[in-house]
């Protein structure tokens, strides 16, 4: 589903951002990415989604090479994935739904079926009550929830969130991260870039760690080298 | 295309005053070019009107027979830069000098004998009022045997043509630097309508929307204000001439050909700005 092989990542004024990643995701898996800011967890999603291309090294994901990839095939990747951050991006001046909708819409899809759709996503992440409301009226909680749903509404095969409970208190985080495994549970592969461990120790999934731009820790790889069992 | 229909429309309604501010940028860019359009055109007009008075005349010696005289005028008339020519004779050269020169009506009825000669009176098409044709025209006249002498101002002409060369030079300068301010000021405004969506065409990429789809309603939104603009440009200049013809001088407005070039010329100028603007804002991010 997401291979990196060998990856490295320099920027022209940066420096190097990763050094030689490899790693492999499983379809329907979920994955910890987690380190500190500027460890290259963020670098890692925009390779992903192919914001940025490796400098050397190979990143495939759902069967794209994304290493030379062309711009004009970029947004059928896109069209596979779906993206959270942490500041949600959404449109201030559209409802919840007209935000969802817009991703249909953007992308070709049948007008008759976009209602149905939209609302079928604003009940799986609970806010079908408040599908009229502008991103100001609702609370940040409520707004990642747009955002997941706006992610969701193509069908991904891969959810990427970016420290997708970065801006919201502990229980809208608790009720976020439930939604993430929810959608996993369903069959979406879900890659979470986060630094609070509480979170990722809450719960059995796999942990890639890194620091300084190299993967230092891969619960995949050494708990099963050491012959332990994941916790 | 519906969507791109109400997304390019919706702007509007979003940005009111952006989209005010853009329209009215473009209309008072067009409409300084649509002055300086005016004065051209009148300038032209006045111009082709002092052409049309170019006017070659072939002086005929005394005694000459009249059938001679208009068999050559044949010959003339079928030079192809000739549009007439107009035998007149002693007396009605007479006649004509007594209408027009009052000073002299008492001196030249006292007289006993007709001084004034016949002549052969040529106008030139247009597009051959110039001094080339008009000096090719007058040796040729000078060939016919009863020919005395021919008159057309030389210097005159020479200086016409002058102007003539000075004024398209000037017009063509100017009316490209007000064009090139005009596309430079148009298109900077639709610069500040593509950041001010930054945001949305930055969503719309991650959701994977192709960069044809996020160029489409900002190229029909920008070829709409230019559009707008260019009419509410047209609507200004009009005004503008209303008011020169009722307190200056009598002028010409456009043909309505012009005017639809002026809207035309807005609406490309629109168009080219958005498409350099979005292309640039998406090569960039």
């Amino acid at each position: 589903m997401i291979k990196f092989t060998n990856v490295f990542k320099t920027y022209a004024k940066g420096g190097l951002a990763l050094k030689d990643v490899s790693f492999h995701i499983a379809k329907g898996e979920f994955a910890f990415l987690t380190g500190h800011s500027g460890a290259g967890k963020s670098t890692v999603l925009k390779l992903i989604y192919a914001d940025e291309h490796p400098s050397s090294g190979e990143v495939r994901v759902s069967g794209y090479d994304v290493t030379g990839m062309r711009a004009h095939e970029v947004p059928h990747l896109r069209r596979r994935l779906g993206i959270v951050f942490q500041d949600f991006r959404l449109l201030e001046d559209r409802t919840a739904e007209e935000n969802v909708a817009f991703a249909l819409e953007v992308t070709g899809a049948r007008r008759s079926a976009i209602p149905a759709r939209v609302m079928r996503v604003l009940t799986q992440v609970g806010l079908a009550a408040k599908a009229g409301a502008y991103p100001r009226e609702l609370s940040g909680g409520e707004q990642q929830r747009v955002a997941i749903a706006r992610a969701l509404v193509n069908e991904p095969q891969v959810l990427l969130a970016d420290e997708p409970t970065g801006n919201l208190d502990e229980r809208a985080t608790r009720g976020v991260f439930q939604l993430l495994r929810d959608i996993n549970a369903s069959g979406t592969a879900v890659v979470m870039a986060t630094h609070d461990l509480e979170l990722v120790r809450s719960a059995p999934y796999r942990v890639i760690e890194l620091q300084d731009g190299a993967v230092v820790y891969d619960s995949a790889v050494d708990e099963s080298a050491a012959g332990e069992t994941p916790a | 295309m519906t969507l791109t229909v109400r997304e390019a429309l919706l702007a509007f309604r979003r940005a009111p005053l952006l989209s005010a501010l853009s329209v009215t940028t473009i209309a008072f860019s067009l409409f300084v070019l649509g002055l300086f359009g005016l004065v051209a055109v009148n300038l032209r007009q006045a111009l082709r009107s002092v052409a049309e008075r170019v006017e070659i005349v072939a002086y005929v010696l005394p005694g000459t027979p009249i059938e001679t005289v208009t068999l050559a005028e044949q010959d003339i008339e079928a030079f192809p830069e000739v549009l007439s020519a107009d035998y007149v004779s002693e007396d009605s050269a007479l006649g004509r000098a007594r209408r027009e020169l009052v000073e002299f009506r008492d001196l030249l009825r006292e007289m006993e004998r007709n001084p004034l000669p016949a002549s052969i009176e040529v106008k030139l098409k247009p597009g051959y009022q110039d001094a080339t044709h008009v000096n090719a025209v007058a040796d040729r006249l000078r060939g016919f045997a009863f020919v005395d002498d021919v008159r057309y101002g030389r210097d005159w002409v020479e200086k016409l043509d002058r102007l003539r060369g000075l004024a398209a030079a000037v017009g063509v300068v100017v009316g490209a630097a007000f064009a090139i301010v005009a596309v430079i000021i148009i298109g900077t405004t639709i610069r500040m309508a593509v950041l001010q969506r930054s945001r949305e065409i930055a969503i719309m990429r991650l959701v994977g929307a192709t960069d044809g789809f996020i160029r489409r309603p900002f190229l029909l939104q920008g070829a709409l204000k230019g559009l707008l603009g260019g009419l509410a440009a047209v609507a200004l200049s009009y005004a503008a001439y209303v008011l020169i013809n009722r307190f200056l001088i009598a002028s010409s407005f456009f043909t309505s050909l012009q005017a639809l070039g002026v809207v035309l010329f807005g609406t490309v100028i629109g168009l080219m700005g958005s498409l350099l603007s979005v292309g640039r804002h998406l090569r960039r991010v």
